[in-house]
């Protein structure tokens, strides 16, 4: 028995040596690997590379610092990403965990609080609002998308010109072939095929297809007393696509395809798209500038009145809109609530650099400066101290 | 030394294994108890929060959540017709391309396979089934889709004259294309038990039949199939089951479109696709409880498939039992 024991004890030590030995490996690679610059939001540098020239270096100041959850729109995922891993690297302080589990989860979230601020693709209605558990709601315009009108036609170029209630005809099923009169008199010279239109649509519930609705609502009176505006819509004709690649995916591969991507997407994929017209009457290409210059028409949107489609102006491209980020007027916790109106006021700002390296278009001067004001709303547990403070 | 001090030696065997089947201590008792009652409690849980959330949708819109073919968040008008037919057909596609070549590939398998080939490609088969739904359904929309609008759909309509069920639009994505993808997934279920089902018939049976002066494919069709039916059977249950509650590829296949398919080549969408396509973005109360109440009809619908095929199991070993008393 007794060697049995010496036996069995000279084994549990050589485990517990492998175990020393297998451990030390393993630390000294993840030091190794955390060392490398990652993607995740969450990662946190080992050193913070503040650059003396940036003016909201100073956040350091007014941010105390701390970890911060954020949940909602897909859309804003990529943006949120990249922005809040700089934003990391130059306070090094402060982290921010974004899930991107969609706008509805996300304003479920807020609602319930257990997440620091919430992001929507569409402002939360004031039924969603009443059921809010920690009281007033602030909505703040975050990023600015738009929405480029794709097409795959073998030997059209890009450029074709529509006009809003033609598009909504399309999606009506009541224009079918792509020489249809309606589209041939808009674009006289180019040689548009006799092949059907395969319109294609978001299948999932997205604020894309809320901005698109949205926009064939305004100027189509038989869509808007139709299918309407809405995330999820009832489509007379179509094939459905999940996500934005999911469209994207199609339109590549279907010859005579036709539907609504994202900027971002239709920029990365080189589509071919449609130069749309304008309430001004003059036909506009999508593209960060002209979606900008329609954001700018509307300084004045709230979260009620928030539809900035079909802006007057000659240069503005009719079919864009805001997504939002949701926080409570007031923060419970003074160091948090401080340091989330300081992120959401960088990412209003200077963050919005990161927004246009990625194709999203940034915010004009005037919404940004609506964004501030919005933000300074918010105050600490007493309800008095505001708790940005811009220098 | 230690497996010493556990039983006494020379007890014999057969009493120790005794004991610990026909008289379990309490906590062996216990614990299997508890086990077997937290995963009826999962399953009344899981069911009773489905219902409870669903409740409104059902009160609000009643019979006609059933029989409505209209799927509108914007009016909030639901009716889930269209999607529980979308999942039917398309289940029905996907077995019917399934079950032959599945029930095939396992007799191959089992019988007509060399040895040393039927390990490396039995596990060809079984690792189809370790490859992730949303690899099938990308695959599906980026290559089977245009293969199937450039080459298959017109020459299925070629072929039949466009009449039923061949006629329509081609555009690659849609109910054929669903079925196809789907009927892929659930082959390596089907060919796995099958084949092992197929192995486990008596090797003195199939001696028997040859002996009696059987072709290869009397003993196939006389002997084998006949004794594995009911694993069969059960086998094909699973694999609907699968094809039934599959999500993520068939959404990426299937066009999305809640309507009545007039032809193979239209779009159309199930129980399963419309819960992934629009529940992340339900905010409305109605949407969200009308998709739920969705999910609780695809239970319902696959607890019902499961029902008939148990039935038709029973039926198919009674039908048996009865052969081979005449016999």
């Amino acid at each position: 028995m007794s060697t049995g024991t010496a036996a069995s004890n000279l084994v549990v030590r050589r485990g517990t040596w492998l175990s020393v030995v297998v451990a030390a490996a393993l630390a000294i690679g993840l030091t190794a690997c955390s060392s490398s610059p990652s993607s995740s939001t969450t990662t946190k540098p080992p050193t913070s590379t503040t650059a003396p020239s940036d003016p909201y270096a100073q956040a350091d100041l007014h941010a105390p610092g701390g970890s911060l959850t954020g949940a909602g729109s897909t859309f804003d995922q990529p943006f949120f990403t990249k922005a809040f891993y700089i934003y990391n690297q130059q306070n090094s302080g402060v982290t921010v965990n974004y899930a991107s589990i969609g706008s509805g989860g996300g304003i479920q979230q807020f609602q319930a609080q257990t997440v620091n601020f919430g992001a929507s693709d569409v402002p939360m209605s004031p039924v969603d609002i009443s059921k809010a558990t920690g009281g007033q709601v602030l909505q703040v315009p975050v990023a600015l998308g738009g929405e480029a009108m794709s097409y795959n036609l073998p030997g059209v170029k890009t450029g074709l010109k529509l006009t809003g209630p033609v598009i909504a005809d399309i999606e009506l099923g009541k224009v079918t072939a792509w020489n249809a009169p309606e589209i041939k008199d808009l674009n006289p010279g180019v040689n548009l095929p006799s092949n059907p239109i395969e319109a294609v649509h978001r299948s999932d519930g997205s604020g894309t297809t809320y901005i698109f609705t949205n926009y064939l609502a305004t100027v189509s009176p038989a869509w808007a007393s139709g299918p309407g505006t809405g995330k999820s819509v009832s489509w007379p004709v179509g094939v459905g696509e999940k996500g934005n690649e999911g469209v994207a995916g199609f339109i590549k591969s279907t010859p005579y395809s036709f539907g609504y991507v994202e900027l971002a997407y239709a920029i990365q994929n080189q589509f071919t798209y449609a130069k749309v017209k304008n309430a001004a009457g003059d036909y506009v290409s999508p593209s960060l500038s002209s979606v900008a210059a329609d954001a700018a028409q509307k300084p004045d949107i709230t979260a009620v009145d928030f539809s900035i489609v079909d802006q007057a102006g000659a240069a503005s491209y009719p079919i864009s809109g805001y997504s939002w980020a949701l926080v409570y007027e007031l923060q419970k916790n003074q160091a948090l609530g401080t340091t989330l109106v300081h992120v959401l006021d960088w990412l209003t700002h200077a963050g919005q650099a990161q927004a246009q390296s990625l194709d999203y278009v940034p915010l004009p001067t005037n919404i940004q400066q609506l964004a501030r004001s919005t933000l300074l709303q918010v105050t600490g547990p007493d309800g008095t101290t505001q708790l940005l403070t811009t220098s | 030394m230690v497996l010493a001090t556990t039983t006494s030696p020379r007890q014999g065997t057969s009493r120790g294994l005794r004991r610990l089947l026909e008289v379990p201590d309490g906590a062996y008792r216990g614990a299997l108890g508890v086990l077997a009652a937290l995963f009826a409690l999962l399953l009344i849980a899981f069911v009773t929060s489905l219902v409870i959330q669903s409740r409104s949708a059902f009160a609000h819109f009643g019979l006609s959540f059933l029989t409505g073919t209209k799927w509108d968040a914007v009016h909030t008008h639901f009716g889930a017709l269209t999607f529980i037919v979308g999942t039917l057909e398309t289940t029905l596609i996907a077995m019917f391309i399934a079950i032959p070549i599945g029930l095939g590939c396992a007799l191959a398998l089992a019988f007509a396979t060399p040895r040393r080939l039927r390990v490396p490609l039995g596990t060809a088969v079984e690792l189809l089934a370790a490859v992730p739904s949303v690899v099938y359904g990308l695959w599906g929309l980026l290559v089977l889709a245009p293969w199937m609008r450039i080459y298959v759909e017109p020459g299925l309509a070629h072929i039949t004259g466009g009449r039923f069920p061949f006629g329509g639009a081609q555009i690659g994505t849609g109910l054929l294309l669903a079925g196809v993808v789907l009927s892929i997934m659930v082959l390596p279920t089907l060919v796995a038990i099958s084949r092992d089902v197929l192995m486990a018939v008596p090797g003195t049976e199939i001696e028997g039949a040859f002996a009696l002066g059987a072709t290869r494919w009397q003993v196939m069709r006389k002997v084998v199939v006949p004794s594995a039916r009911t694993g069969v059977v059960g086998a094909t249950t699973l694999a609907t089951g699968r094809a039934l509650g599959e999500t993520i590829a068939v959404t990426m296949v299937i066009g999305n479109s809640p309507a009545f398919a007039h032809s193979l080549f239209s779009t159309s969408a199930t129980m399963a696709s419309v819960i992934a396509n629009e529940f992340t973005e339900a905010t409305e109360p109605y949407h969200l409880a009308s998709l739920i109440a969705v999910g609780v009809l695809l239970l319902v619908v696959s607890v019902l498939v499961n029902l008939a095929a148990r039935l038709a199991v029973r039926s198919v070993s009674r039908e048996r039992a009865i052969g081979v008393g005449i016999l």
